[in-house]
């Protein structure tokens, strides 16, 4: 008799095409992560960038890497749905009571997160390459961007884990993601910090998103990013180990 | 007798509703296993301790010889569940749902396997549409197909045919049957007493948390104050075999 550790990764290869399918079958499912960040940055740089002064022409290189953190931000209530949904139908209850590896079916989950907000990252990259992004950065600071996303998606994957297994309701798993969508406002993402009143000044500058931010867009830009990124990875770790602490729990009470 | 299902002194609370206060029964290895109860009599929590969805208080349970608690990789090797409610993915086709079963038991031919499971459950025309498109039905057969893979020797069907037209019920006995034909056990809950007339070999029933009464239909009938000489001699029906039972602890 095998044993069900040794099929790990197929159990998890097959979750991660079960979801993939139930992402490019819900045409909603992608049209809000993508559609409402590309939406958003079409307002931001047509409608009101004339009037924001950040201190460099391209306003669209200014604005990227807030909206791509929105856009991970959104795509991340999705998972949470789609955990809920599993635990609700009972279809978590089948995998569980099958020889499989147990964690291949949250991981089957939080790999698709990270698959399918890579997808959306890079097709509003290309959206915002036509309307007017510009970058001079090298391999190793796009692969650093690419780490520092895929670290912010997976810490927040985590979090959407929570809601996901323990939530009544659907708006139950889903309502967690809006303060999350909202924080990159309240942030160096739209317009510079120094902007803001003293209080909100001070929220701003020492909330994640900000570092993450400015770290992205001194990457692109290709100034140096001194402190910013160590801290941005400092949170994203931070955030990922609590989460998945607590994921793990709510996991444990869930599955015996 | 070999047995598929032991089950000794099972004990199971909920906060502060104590649901199995000491469950006793055994399941002998390609038999019909019908377990009886009203709505919250705990079929359901009994069930998932078995196909070790959740942990009980105390007692042992052991299925095809492996203890639930200290052995549940090898339990899951043994069984399959179909819970009380259909659990397919509705955003799945019928073949993709068989398919990703096929997968997960990792056999060799699983679009076979799903193409024959079809076949058997007169699913072939609708296996191509999105199982949210499905009757009610037509979800119960697929959540039985997807049951079936891999062959596992002890079934668990958690009231199988709840919300079944009369025919899709018949359709279901037909397969229970097939399959315990076959040398599979098959455990299954209901609360309806024909069905468990008409499929189990042995009945059980659960009443306020534990086994009153069990046996084979024809033992149950035994029970039942013998048919007083009337001018017709009325066979007692399981139903009222059950009721009488019922009410008689109740009163104690
Ligand atoms: N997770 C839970 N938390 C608290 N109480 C529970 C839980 N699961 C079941 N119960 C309670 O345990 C009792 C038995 O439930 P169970 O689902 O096993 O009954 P059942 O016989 O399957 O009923 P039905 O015929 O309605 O399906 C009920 O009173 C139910 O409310
Ligand atoms: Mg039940």
């Amino acid at each position: 008799m095998k044993t069900t550790k040794s099929y790990f990764f197929s159990d998890m290869g097959v979750m991660l095409g079960r979801s993939m399918r139930h992402i490019f079958r819900s045409m909603d499912t992608i049209i809000t992560v993508t559609l409402t960040p590309i939406a958003m940055m079409l307002l931001f740089v047509y409608v009101l960038g004339g009037a924001i002064q950040v201190g460099t022409d391209n306003y669209v290189n200014y604005l990227l890497p807030g909206i791509l953190l929105m856009a991970i931000a959104s795509g991340i209530a999705y998972t949470a749905v789609r955990l809920f949904y599993d635990v609700q139908k009972g279809i978590f209850e089948r995998f569980h009571s099958m020889p499989i590896a147990r964690s291949a079916t949250l991981w089957g989950h939080v790999l698709t997160s990270l698959v399918s907000n890579a997808i959306s990252v890079v097709v509003i990259i290309l959206v915002a390459l036509i309307m007017g992004f510009r970058s001079s950065a090298g391999v190793l600071s796009w692969l650093a961007v690419a780490g520092i996303l895929a670290l912010f998606t997976l810490a927040l994957t985590w979090i959407a884990v929570i809601p996901g297994l323990t939530a009544r309701s659907v708006d139950g798993a889903s309502t967690f993601s809006y303060p999350l969508i909202f924080l990159p406002f309240i942030s160096s993402a739209f317009v510079p910090t120094t902007s803001m009143p003293g209080p909100v000044r001070a929220f701003a500058e020492n909330q994640p998103v900000t570092s993450i931010v400015n770290a992205i867009r001194s990457l692109l830009a290709r100034k140096p990013v001194g402190n910013d990124i160590w801290i941005s990875l400092a949170w994203c770790l931070g955030i990922l180990i609590v989460a998945y602490i607590f994921a793990m729990l709510a996991y444990k009470r869930k599955a015996v | 007798m070999e047995k598929a299902i032991e089950v000794k002194g099972l004990r199971k609370s909920f906060k502060t509703t104590e649901v199995l206060k000491g469950v006793d029964f055994e399941v002998e290895k390609g038999s019909i296993f019908a377990l009886l109860g009203s709505n919250g009599a705990g079929k359901t929590t009994i069930v998932k301790i078995l196909t070790t969805l959740l942990k009980q208080d105390g007692g042992t349970a052991a299925v095809n010889g492996f203890d639930v608690t200290s052995k549940p990789d090898f339990v899951r090797q043994s069984i399959s569940l179909t819970g009380q409610f259909a659990a397919v993915d509705e955003i799945l086709t019928g073949r993709e749902n068989l398919i990703m079963i096929a997968k997960l038991r990792h056999l060799q031919n699983p679009r076979q396997v799903a193409d024959d499971l079809l076949k058997r459950f007169g699913l072939t025309e609708a296996a191509d549409r999105r199982v949210s498109t499905y009757s009610g039905g037509m979800r119960r057969r697929l959540d039985i197909a997807m049951s079936l893979i891999g062959k596992p020797q002890v079934i668990f069907l958690d009231e199988p045919t709840t919300g079944l037209d009369p025919e899709a019920r018949i359709e279901v006995w037909k397969t229970v049957k097939e399959l315990a034909d076959g040398g599979t056990t098959v455990f299954l809950t209901t609360q309806m007493l024909d069905e468990a007339e008409q499929l189990a070999d042995r009945i059980a029933i659960l009443h306020e948390g534990r086994i009153i009464v069990s046996g084979t239909l024809a033992e149950l009938k035994n029970l039942f104050p013998p048919a007083k000489v009337e001018y017709v001699e009325k066979q007692p029906t399981l139903e009222e075999i059950f009721l009488a039972i019922v009410g008689k602890k109740e009163e104690k």
